[in-house]
């Protein structure tokens, strides 16, 4: 079927079958930023905003997007750089798979969170899995953009 | 302590921000869209022979280019092991096999234009299997009359012991002793004999093991693969299809993760032939499914432990035998099990009598590879539980006891000239051991003579801290090799070439300070490429915990070279006699006694464009291979609040302390730390693979398979002893794996404190501890 996305406030038309995911989608029109990593909806690497909110675009139809703006990591530019600049500086990038979704949902959660701590800070990213960092250089650079001490 | 301008810096990583900020890098975003997508029929049973495979019908379906079984493709036996070369591993694996021997080994190779053609044509292939019985219990394997390995083409490059009518891949027996063991043992005052079981683990790399293969213009086979040995995997390719390797291209992007997965060949295979046979473009991407039960798990072990030590609690017999899990296929299978000796008898160097010995076999599961830890992790569970039982019979502080017997600066252990990887060792002497700091600055820091052993909080609560140490190693001694390029450009800036392969690792930017700390020049100077068969220096790869000893010595070496030559060049360009006269400075040549110059950028735009009869190319070369291995050494200390009413564990704070000489990028080296130690965690806690008992992974996907969330660790304090080895870049060890190792036998230790029980076994799961507590 034909489908036209509002991904990043720009207009794509492609289309899909009913049975595609949105991350498929969105990787074959050429967002790469969004990464697969377990089929299952339980590792967080494919997160984007809809709407913005965080969701796994794995477990997202393609079909149910018509209405809904997609952000993806490139569609925060530079408002990105601040999370960006924060975890590389405690290296705590690593292998960067989950990076891209991490940061997208490190945004959501500043917008959402009124009175961050560390547990609620832990908890919003929990779907967010790393297996290189251990996670606590990335809570560090997190805490900062945060404003947690 | 030393100062240096590049290294010892925190700098972010050089590829950190294009990759958080989502940049085409990995195999997967790099593959063409017309590439073949190709999929794998898998075994439904564990032990199978196959009768007949008929694939007509899904041939038939529009859109499949390809469907290969056994027969179509070349029976050569293999290794998909990337390790050294005669490879240390049976030659055990075909391309496919009309024998599968786990459920998920391949069956047959599927390409087709989309993934729905190439799943509904799978769906169509029939295959009748002769059902056989399989071998599940690595306990039994040895002697079972399931014969895993049948085929006559079976063999090893040299003696591993491989014995496969009896199912064992590899063994090793009565070559490391030192001493007489039982009759020291029956002289010691107090002895511990006790048997360990670890498990399997997954690696869980976030991005799953992913290969894509086109031809070039030279109609040579170009592979892009998420691998950790560039090298190995093109040597692999070349033997399994027969092809000379000069018509074999690999390519590694960025790599998302691997700590060991992928250190071996996978789909490569696969997207290799496809492409060859068809001439198209392919790839191959696993599902979390295939990655979790048809790549490779970490090798289950059984350990025996015996240790013996005077009233004193001086150790003197050290003795250990071990019987290892290799599931299908044999890879990996020698090495991991010697490094569970190589990396733990020189520990405790002080015992005179030692032996270890063991064998390694095959059962009816997904095959075990190289992880991160490598058979270390397995047996530093044992002997750190096996000391801390010895500590409890000896009624001494197991602090105390580590002091005692643990290796110091300046000494030496006959292990290492004995046993090595997959043979002999090498002799070495420990230039840099900061163990004992380690060890006393972590009691320290986990405030251990206030903690230990335990203490009540609530009725249903106790707190308690428990101990173990590790070592490791810096690549294998004379085995790896590494090399690096450097390369000036006009503007004066620097193409590093190397092999090393960064995995997420850091290890391009680690590279990149030793070069640029080593050619005297800003690290913003350099600009890193890793890695491709095609253009970049020979390098084994990112394993063994190599990268930064041995391919690190090779970037300062070809750094050192570069100098050189940039000073020969400027001495030329100023026109000064002596070399020695020339003073290389903030990206500027003097002259001692002179106000002339010339820059870094004048002397490039010079060799390039203005030099006349002296233009010329600077390029410079190191390579590295090394007889020695400085180990890295770590003291972990944990404390653990125990519930008895539910056996549950939190960890309250791991604290690490961490001798790995100078860390080259103190940020990268922490997190390196970090990391690990909560895979080990992870390991020790609740991660497990899970057969059911036909044969099938139950843990086949991240709902069933748990690796630890942000949610599971309250604190982790990493801490680096100061320390600086004579054989390292800039006095650096390696770091990637260290961290992994303590948390199996520290936690286990503290649960002991805690509730005066003793698993022997991992995961530490609140059954267990809750059995363990009701049985005591």
């Amino acid at each position: 079927m034909k489908l036209k996305l509002n991904i990043n406030n720009k207009f794509y038309n492609t289309n899909i079958d009913g049975d595609e995911s949105l991350l498929d989608i969105l990787r074959k029109i050429g967002f790469k930023s969004v990464k697969k990593g377990c089929d299952t909806g339980t590792c967080g690497v494919c997160s984007v905003l809809i709407d913005g909110k965080p969701t796994l675009s794995c477990q997202f139809l393609a079909a149910r997007a018509k209405d809904v703006k997609i952000t993806t990591v490139e569609g925060l530019g530079k408002q990105a750089d601040e999370i960006v600049d924060l975890i590389v500086s405690e290296g705590a990038d690593q292998c960067g798979y989950c990076g891209p979704s991490l940061v997208l949902t490190t945004y959501a959660m500043k917008k959402e969170l009124k009175n961050p701590t560390v547990e609620k800070i832990n908890h919003y990213l929990t779907g967010n899995l790393c297996r290189c960092s251990g996670y606590e250089g990335q809570l560090r650079g997190i805490k900062k953009y945060m404003g947690v001490k | 302590m030393m100062k240096f301008k590049e290294v010892n810096h925190s700098i972010p990583k050089v590829d950190g921000r294009g990759l958080l900020k989502g940049a085409s890098a990995y195999t997967d975003d790099l593959a063409v869209d017309s590439a073949l997508i190709i999929k794998l029929l898998r075994s439904p049973y564990a032990f199978a022979k196959i009768k007949t495979i008929d694939t007509k019908k899904a041939l038939k379906i529009e859109g499949i280019e390809c469907i290969l079984t056994y027969k179509d493709v070349p029976r050569i036996p293999i290794t998909r092991a990337g390790q050294g070369y005669p490879e240390p591993s049976p030659k055990d694996k075909f391309i496919l096999d009309n024998y599968v021997r786990y459920v998920g080994d391949e069956v047959a190779i599927v390409a087709g234009t989309t993934e729905k053609v190439v799943d509904d044509a799978i769906k169509l292939i029939e295959v009748d299997y002769e059902v056989l019985e399989p071998v599940l219990d690595f306990e039994k394997a040895e002697g079972n009359k399931s014969v895993i390995h049948p085929e006559k083409e079976i063999y090893s490059m040299f003696p591993l012991g491989l014995d496969a009518k009896n199912n064992i891949a590899c063994s090793y027996m009565d070559t490391m002793i030192v001493g007489d063991v039982e009759k020291t043992l029956s002289e010691c005052d107090y002895v511990v004999s006790e048997r360990y079981y670890t498990h399997a683990q997954q690696q869980t790399a976030m991005e799953p093991h992913t290969s894509t293969a086109y031809i070039d213009v030279q109609e040579r086979l170009n592979i892009i693969t998420s691998t950790q040995n560039p090298y190995h995997t093109r040597r692999i390719i070349g033997e399994a299809l027969g092809k000379p390797l000069r018509d074999i291209r690999v390519i590694k992007p960025r790599i998302g993760g691997g700590f060991g997965a992928k250190q071996q060949v996978h789909n490569d295979l696969f997207t290799a032939i496809v492409t060859l046979k068809t001439g198209k473009p392919s790839k191959c991407f696993y599902t979390r499914k295939e990655v979790n039960e048809s790549t490779f798990t970490r090798h289950q072990m059984r350990i025996d432990i015996q240790l013996g030590a005077d009233k004193d609690g001086n150790l003197h017999a050290f003795d250990m035998h071990i019987l290892s899990n290799t599931g299908a296929y044999g890879e990996h299978s020698l090495t991991t099990f010697m490094v569970a000796g190589s990396k733990l008898l020189p520990m405790y160097n002080k015992a005179e009598a030692l032996r270890f010995e063991g064998k390694v076999v095959y059962t009816n599961k997904c095959s075990a590879g190289a992880y991160r830890g490598y058979g270390a992790i397995q047996a530093n569970f044992a002997v750190e539980s096996a000391m801390c039982e010895l500590a409890a019979k000896l009624k001494m502080d197991p602090v105390e006891l580590r002091l005692k017997n643990c290796i110091g600066e300046g000494e030496s252990s006959p292990v290492f000239s004995v046993m090595g990887e997959g043979g002999e060792g090498i002799a070495q002497v420990m230039e840099s051991c900061k163990l004992d700091y380690c060890i006393e600055r972590g009691r320290k820091l986990i405030k251990w003579n206030k903690k230990y052993p335990s203490k009540q909080i609530t009725p249903n609560k106790i707190r308690s801290v428990g101990t173990a140490i590790a070592m490791q190693g810096s690549g294998i001694p004379l085995l790896d090799m590494g090399a690096a390029v450097l390369k000036l450009n006009d503007d004066g800036f620097f193409n590093l070439l190397v092999g090393a392969t960064d995995l997420g690792t850091g290890s391009d930017t680690v590279l990149s300070q030793i070069a640029a700390e080593a050619i005297g020049v800003p690290v913003d100077r350099i600009v890193i490429t890793s890695s491709d068969t095609d253009t970049t220096p020979y390098d084994v790869g990112a394993y063994a915990s190599s990268t930064t000893f041995v391919s690190g010595n090779a970037a300062r070496k070809a750094g050192l070279n570069m100098r050189a030559k940039l000073i020969e060049e400027a001495a030329r360009a100023l026109h000064v006699v002596h070399k020695d006269d020339v003073i290389f400075e903030d990206c500027t040549f003097k002259i001692k006694d002179s106000n002339e110059s010339i820059t870094l950028k004048e002397l490039s735009e010079g060799l390039y464009y203005k030099f006349g009869a002296d233009m010329k190319q600077l390029i410079a070369s190191g390579s590295n291979t090394s007889p020695k291995s400085p180990p890295p050494f770590m003291a972990g200390f944990v404390e653990i609040e125990l519930d008895i009413e539910t056996g549950k564990i939190d960890i309250l704070d791991y604290v690490a302390v961490v001798d790995c000489g100078t860390t080259i990028n103190p940020n990268l080296a922490k997190i390196q730390v970090e990391g690990g130690i909560l895979q080990g965690i992870g390991m020790a806690m609740y991660e497990d693979v899970i057969y059911s008992k036909d044969g099938k992974m139950l843990t086949n996907n991240f709902m069933k398979y748990k690796i630890p969330t942000r949610k599971d660790v309250k604190k982790i304090t990493v801490e680096f002893a100061e320390s600086y080895d004579p054989a390292g870049p800039y006095g650096a060890k390696s770091v990637g794996e260290i961290g992994i190792d303590t948390p199996l036998a520290a936690i286990a230790n503290a649960i002991y404190n805690a509730v005066g029980v003793r698993i022997r076994s991992v995961p530490l799961t609140p059954e267990k501890i809750l059995n363990a507590i009701k049985n005591k």
